[in-house]
């Protein structure tokens, strides 16, 4: 049975933000007036993350994922509630804490641009501590797992931004952390390099039983990664549970694609449901979940059919769905 | 931990130094400007002594150049440029890294600026003997006023780089950090003796500057180099450039940890 890590119980982050209507006589008045607003950037979130566990973290632009990643490796102090991560308080930033955890965040930059990343690797390996013998293996492995080669003796600005990004997660990871808190960590890559940075994420948590929390905006990075997903959304949680429940929950459609014998003419498909998509030979179309069998049998009954499937609909679109709810159901 | 401090001070320190080498030109720039500033004070005051019969409150035109061509070297070594970094590192979501490691943010910084410090004192030597020729300076030093200038000049160095830093967490209440940054500098130029020194200033002013921290960063190693204290000035000195250095360091640590703890994190 595994230990819960990661520990969220009621955490809350609200921040006080100065406004003023526009113009030169609001501006005049914020001087001697100045007005706030309260934002609940978290709300009473609670969930738990088990060793070993890589959980995708979901939500819309200014949900409030960042700002948990940020409470949970200590950057942050919350306005209220309980977090723990490997039985320490994150925000009490303590040195045993910050040597067992990582926090990487895609397009922001910890090593410096004019010089190697080897020697922004030999500054963490002193300031971590990393004995000699582990360092040297973990830079291997790494460099083997990311295919660093000859990358890591370039001067970082003359990597692009993959190369940059694969040198910065090695960066994060030398001290072997026990916790990772990704945030976007494929964000602006090419498809080779997300699903190379994918495939190592993974290797990483196999290797080593990491505890992973993931935030992306991919969703082909958490369908290969992660079986359970936590959805925010204005700061309040929305689901936690596996990736396929979602699916079930928060999807009243199924897609059915049909393909043909020869070729149909004079038929009229919003009969059967919703058309996504139609040529010569191929339909798609989106029906009521609890209407999919009727409609399939009814396909196959009057149509000339070679083919048929049925699919849940795209994780995007069943993502959308959730995010157009307010609170959960 | 000492010795693992010594050891991130010596990788921090050889990081700094890659850095460094990375803006060599950046460097000379900026030295060149570090030596004019001296250069147009000793230029006024100089034609100010000469023009009030060689004399300035017990300042000759050669005492000037030695005063100056002292102020450049303890300025060289004690100036930081961290609270103007500080306002960029916090906006730009910077410091999150430097708050991630498990080490206090504030040793990168001094090896970071110990690293300028190394680089430039090749450029800092024969500065000091470009202006010793152009204003033959009078030097009338004693053993015991160097070595003890040397320690003044640590103490300064700590002294300055404590106040510094402490303001430089202005920016984790404020973004508009600059304007501190700006009133702090000056009153620092005034009241500490970079301008001028303190002899040839007011007698109200000085009694302001001996109750504040500027005057024992820059006029006190100046005038204990140059030989120009008694032993007892010399212990007041030192006793203030400890004292103010305890409540600096004091308010350092209230400052990080308020500082920390309502630190909004912006950028990601």
């Amino acid at each position: 049975m595994a230990e819960p890590v990661i520990i969220l119980e009621n955490l809350s982050k609200t921040y006080l933000v100065p406004e003023r209507d526009a113009g030169v006589m609001a501006a005049a008045r914020s001087l001697v007036q100045r007005r706030h607003r309260e934002i609940k950037a978290v709300d009473r979130v609670s969930f738990q993350v088990d060793s070993g566990e890589v959980v995708g973290f979901l939500g819309p632009n200014g949900a409030g994922k960042t700002t948990t990643l940020k409470m949970l490796s200590g950057l942050l102090h919350p306005t209220a509630g309980v977090g723990r991560v490997l039985d320490f308080e994150p925000w009490q930033r303590q040195r045993d804490f910050l040597k067992v955890i990582t926090l990487v965040m895609g397009q922001r930059n910890q090593l410096n641009w004019d010089i190697p990343a080897s020697d922004s690797f030999e500054l963490n390996r002193v300031i971590y501590r990393v004995p000699p013998t582990q360092y040297r293996e973990t830079l291997a492995e790494l460099t083997d797992l990311l295919d660093l080669g000859p990358l890591v003796s370039k001067p970082v600005r003359n990597l692009s931004l993959g190369e940059r990004m694969k040198c910065e997660i090695a960066a994060a990871l030398l001290h072997r952390p026990q916790v990772l808190f990704l945030d976007e960590p494929t964000i602006g890559l090419d498809v080779t390099a997300q699903r190379r940075i994918r495939e190592f994420i993974r290797e990483y948590n196999h290797r080593h039983n990491a505890t992973i929390l993931l935030t992306s905006h991919y969703m082909a990075d958490v369908e290969a990664l992660c079986k359970r997903v936590v959805v925010i959304h204005h700061g309040r949680i929305l689901f936690d549970g596996p990736l396929t429940d979602l699916v079930k929950r928060f999807s009243p459609h199924k897609t059915i694609g049909i393909e043909f014998e020869h070729q149909v003419e004079a038929v009229d498909y919003s009969t059967f449901g919703a058309v996504i998509e139609q040529s010569d030979s191929r339909v798609t179309l989106r029906v009521a979940k609890s209407d999919t069998a009727k409609v399939a049998g009814r396909l196959l009954a009057e149509l000339p059919v070679s083919d048929l499937t049925i699919e849940d609909p795209p994780i995007e679109e069943v993502i959308e769905q959730v995010f157009a709810q307010e609170v959960a159901p | 931990m000492i010795r693992t401090l010594s050891e991130v001070y010596a990788a921090q320190l050889r990081t700094s130094l890659a850095v460094q080498f990375q803006y060599r030109a950046s460097l000379a720039i900026w030295m060149i400007g570090r030596v004019l500033q001296p250069l147009i004070y000793l230029v006024v005051w100089t034609t100010v002594a000469r023009a009030r019969g060689g004399d300035v409150n017990g300042y000759g035109e050669a005492d000037f150049a030695a005063y100056y061509i002292m102020q450049m070297v303890v300025t060289q070594a004690t100036f930081s440029w961290i609270m103007w970094e500080y306002d960029y590192i916090i906006r730009s979501g910077q410091f999150n890294f430097k708050l991630l490691r498990p080490i206090h943010p504030i040793h990168a910084d001094v090896a970071d600026n110990l690293a300028y410090k190394l680089l430039t004192v090749v450029i800092l030597i024969p500065a000091v003997f470009f202006l010793a020729w152009l204003f033959p300076p009078t030097f009338n030093p004693q053993v015991w006023s160097i070595t003890a200038g040397v320690f003044a000049i640590v103490l300064a160095f700590l002294l300055r780089f404590t106040i510094d830093w402490t303001l430089a967490m202005c920016a984790l209440w404020t973004s508009r950090v600059r304007a501190i940054n700006q009133t702090y500098e000056l009153t620092l130029i005034f009241l500490s003796g970079y301008f001028a020194p303190l002899a040839v200033m007011p007698v109200w002013i000085q009694n302001i500057a001996n109750f504040l921290p500027f005057r024992w960063i820059i006029a006190f190693p100046i005038e204990l180099t140059l030989g120009r204290l008694t032993p007892m000035e010399t212990l007041l000195g030192f006793g203030m450039q400890l004292f103010w250095l305890a409540v600096a360091q004091v308010a350092l640590s209230l400052v990080w940890r308020a500082g920390v703890k309502q630190y909004s994190a912006v950028g990601s």
